[in-house]
């Protein structure tokens, strides 16, 4: 309209590029999470050693480092899933995908294992103690978000097997793999709080 | 540089029956529309969060009233202070900013806009769940009703012992799911705001008002959520039977405290940075002169993002804290005054020397600015904690923040809604409604909440349902509550403009204030898709570089 004819805008003005949505919105709702279990870990933090009446977590808790290696390491089989996806190889991709999945899926194991061993072993749930309390619900949450992720994975794994996933589609694989990372960045800390700190 | 729209045929509205129309508005993912939807939904509380606050005042009006039993006032407050923070001011800023962010950067839409819809639907559930309680907080126990533990619902008020029934359920339950709600807007919000900006919209050229809705969206995110863990965690308590606010168990109560104004201060600058860009909107257009400072309302801005996340404990001087966390918090609170002031001043020098149209937008906006400044003066002064030991709990509280959030937030909000109204409709407001509006609402607001101050430094402590004679408290109440009724008409002016502005009043056109962003570029109301072809901008005040090619603005910035 104006300034048209005399347009003073420089070449790499005009070339127009900007974040990607996804990405964006990804780690706003990291953001969002991490700031969710921020107050559910300083609720543990503060609540340690003010329970009225046992057990307590050096009693009862020893550190799943088996399955926090399958985890961690799921965030590796992940990022190279997506790389693989990235270069087309779709095959290979849903090889490292499924991995992942078995992966967070074992460790939803050990934690289902470790509560099912506080339950009905140690007599530990959520109404014992504040150490239960505070130990399911933080825990939980994670697990929750574990659940979650595992969902999302397996949705995109039942597309792959039918073939629908393309390499046109890496940019999406991308922004859900950011989820899962943050997932296991999480348990880092949880883990570190909840049986280093913690016991 | 094509920022001019198209006459688009408009699709014949009348032809269509009432249940395609519902249907159209129900499954919208359009900006506009649940812009609208939530400033409709908003405006629907606002009257029922008023009419409780008016009750609550006729009840206090003269001592030994008994206009309402003791637990129904309870109830009021409790219902009054949940509906105004969630369910009448964040909606409709939500509105405004979903509305108004994708027209100003030169959008098509939000960046996500079934999250959008997804959002606004998950904050109207919550809303209905909150008075839902009035008739389900009964439940099993043939006990309770609506929520009756105040708006912070301190522990142990909240736990099953106290709180028998489910009216604690409903309002938990109701600020879970609006703030998930929220999270998903603020999450679009920010995505918008970052990822779909028209060609040379940079950072440093977008209006202010996309800048204030941006840092308030970050606020979103770091605030709203430690409030729905805090949620999860009276979750928890009431029906896993945890013990995380429960003192007998070792539990905590002041926990609860830290945990609620961790999220209820940054609260406040979430309510207040988008009455802030309304206001750097507005002033600018109406003093013909751009804004004052643009880098610097920037900067003063995420400097009050940062601050406002480390002052909550300023709300817990009586809890009893420690020296060292009394003397960080009441120098938080004082350092949040430099950056505020400095917005106070920025829109000071845009008026100065400016061409100063007096419409009602604009009063409003001015209003706003000496009403705010009072507001903060009076927070300051609860900042020094050994004042606020003094004051903590009483009237001279209730009137600081009503200062800030009717004085500031509503006045401005009322500013925008009519400086936006004639893009939103197509139609002109009434300027004499309009004024009358302003005129009614500022002597109200005054009579109530200037006088309001009085009895709380005379000892009256707020939530009381009623009081003694002769404490020198009763002539100070009886003024409070005319001016409720001044306030009350005023509103009524307001819904009357807009529903008789709507039907009756004149086209606007698209720029009816001869203004210099985006949104005035397209039609009034404007059309599905916003621009006809998306626009490129080379500096701040797009519209003053179409309008005036010999002179424009990006020659200078």
């Amino acid at each position: 309209m104006t300034n048209t004819t005399s347009t003073t805008l420089s070449a790499p003005e005009l070339e127009w590029k900007l974040p990607s949505r996804g990405q964006v919105g990804m780690y706003a709702l990291i953001a969002a999470e991490a700031a969710i279990f921020t107050i559910f870990v300083v609720a543990y933090l503060f609540y340690i050693g003010k329970s009225l009446s046992g057990p307590i977590p050096s009693e009862v808790l020893s550190p799943p480092i088996c399955y926090t290696v399958c985890l961690l390491s799921s965030s590796l089989t992940i990022h190279f899933a997506a790389k693989s996806l990235r270069t087309g190889n779709v095959r290979d991709f849903g090889a490292r995908w499924l991995l992942t999945i078995v992966l967070g899926a074992l460790f939803l194991y050990g934690t289902a294992s470790e509560w099912h061993r506080l339950i009905y072993k140690d007599g530990l749930t959520i109404t014992t103690n504040l150490f239960g309390t505070t130990y399911y619900s933080l825990v939980g949450l994670h697990g929750f978000h574990v659940v979650v992720g595992l969902l999302a994975l397996t949705t995109v794994m039942v597309f792959t097997i039918f073939g629908a996933v393309k390499q046109e589609h890496a940019d999406r694989i991308d922004v859900l793999s950011l989820y899962w990372h943050f997932v296991d960045a999480v348990w880092v800390v949880v883990f570190a709080v909840v049986y280093l700190i913690g016991r | 540089m094509s920022t001019e729209s198209v006459a688009w045929p408009s699709p014949a509205a009348e032809s269509r029956s009432f249940v395609e129309q519902l249907h159209e508005w129900i499954t919208t993912v359009d900006h506009k529309r649940l812009g609208i939807l939530y400033i409709a939904y908003a405006l629907f509380f606002l009257v029922v969060a008023g009419i409780e606050a008016t009750v609550i005042r006729i009840q206090l009006i003269r001592p030994h009233n008994d206009f309402v039993s003791p637990q129904v006032f309870n109830r009021l407050f409790t219902m009054h202070g949940t509906t105004m923070i969630f369910f009448v001011v964040m909606p409709v800023l939500f509105g405004f900013a979903n509305y108004l962010i994708p027209l100003m950067i030169g959008a098509r839409d939000m960046a996500f806009p079934r999250v959008n819809a997804f959002s606004f639907w998950m904050t109207a559930f919550g809303g209905l769940l909150l008075y839902f309680s009035l008739v389900g907080a009964n439940g099993l126990y043939g006990a309770g009703n609506a929520p009756d533990v105040g708006w912070f619902a301190y522990a142990p008020l909240t736990s099953r012992t106290f709180s028998v029934g489910h009216s604690t359920d409903f309002w938990t339950l109701a600020l879970l799911v609006s703030g998930f709600g929220s999270i998903g807007t603020a999450i679009n919000i920010i995505a918008t705001v970052l990822c779909v900006r028209c060609p040379g919209m940079t950072l440093a050229k977008m209006p202010l008002f996309a800048w204030l809705n941006l840092i308030m969206a970050d606020l979103v995110i770091l605030a709203v959520s430690p409030l729905t863990a805090a949620q999860l965690m009276l979750l928890v308590d009431r029906y896993l039977g945890g013990h995380f606010f429960d003192t007998q168990a070792g539990g905590s109560a002041v926990i609860w405290m830290h945990f609620f104004w961790v999220f209820g201060h940054p609260e406040v600058y979430i309510l207040i940075l988008p009455a802030f860009a309304f206001v750097s909107e507005i002033v600018p257009v109406f003093s013909r002169k751009p804004i004052f400072g643009y880098s610097v309302m920037v900067g003063a801005t995420v400097a009050i993002g940062f601050i406002s996340m480390s002052v909550w404990a300023h709300h817990m001087f009586t809890v009893g804290m420690s020296f060292a966390a009394n003397t960080f918090f009441v120098i938080s609170t004082m350092a949040i005054a430099v950056p505020t002031g400095i917005k106070i001043f920025n829109w000071l020098a845009t008026m100065w020397g400016g061409k100063i149209e007096f419409r009602t937008p604009m009063l409003f906006c001015i209003a706003f600015l000496f009403q705010f400044l009072i507001a903060g003066l009076t927070g300051i002064m609860q900042g020094a904690a050994p004042f606020d030991w003094h004051l903590g709990s009483s009237y001279f509280v209730v009137a600081h923040f009503h200062y800030v959030i009717v004085g500031g937030i509503l006045f401005a909000l009322f500013g925008a809604f009519y400086y936006w109204f004639p893009k939103m409709s197509g139609k002109m407001y009434s300027e004499t409604l309009g004024k009358l509006h302003f005129w009614l609402f500022i002597i109200g607001f005054h009579l109530t909440f200037d006088f309001m101050h009085i009895p709380g430094l005379l000892g009256m402590p707020r939530r009381i349902y009623t009081y003694e004679p002769g404490r020198g408290w009763d002539t100070w109440n009886f003024i409070v509550t005319i001016g409720v009724f001044f306030q009350a008409a005023g509103i009524l002016v307001f819904l009357g403009n807009l529903i008789w502005s709507y039907y009756r009043g004149k086209a606007a056109g698209s720029d009816p204030w001869d203004a210099w962003t985006l949104e005035w570029s397209t039609d009034s109301p404007p059309p599905a898709y916003n621009f006809f072809s998306i626009p490129t901008v080379q500096s701040r005040r797009p519209l003053w570089d179409l309008k005036h090619p010999e002179d424009p603005d990006w020659k200078y910035e």
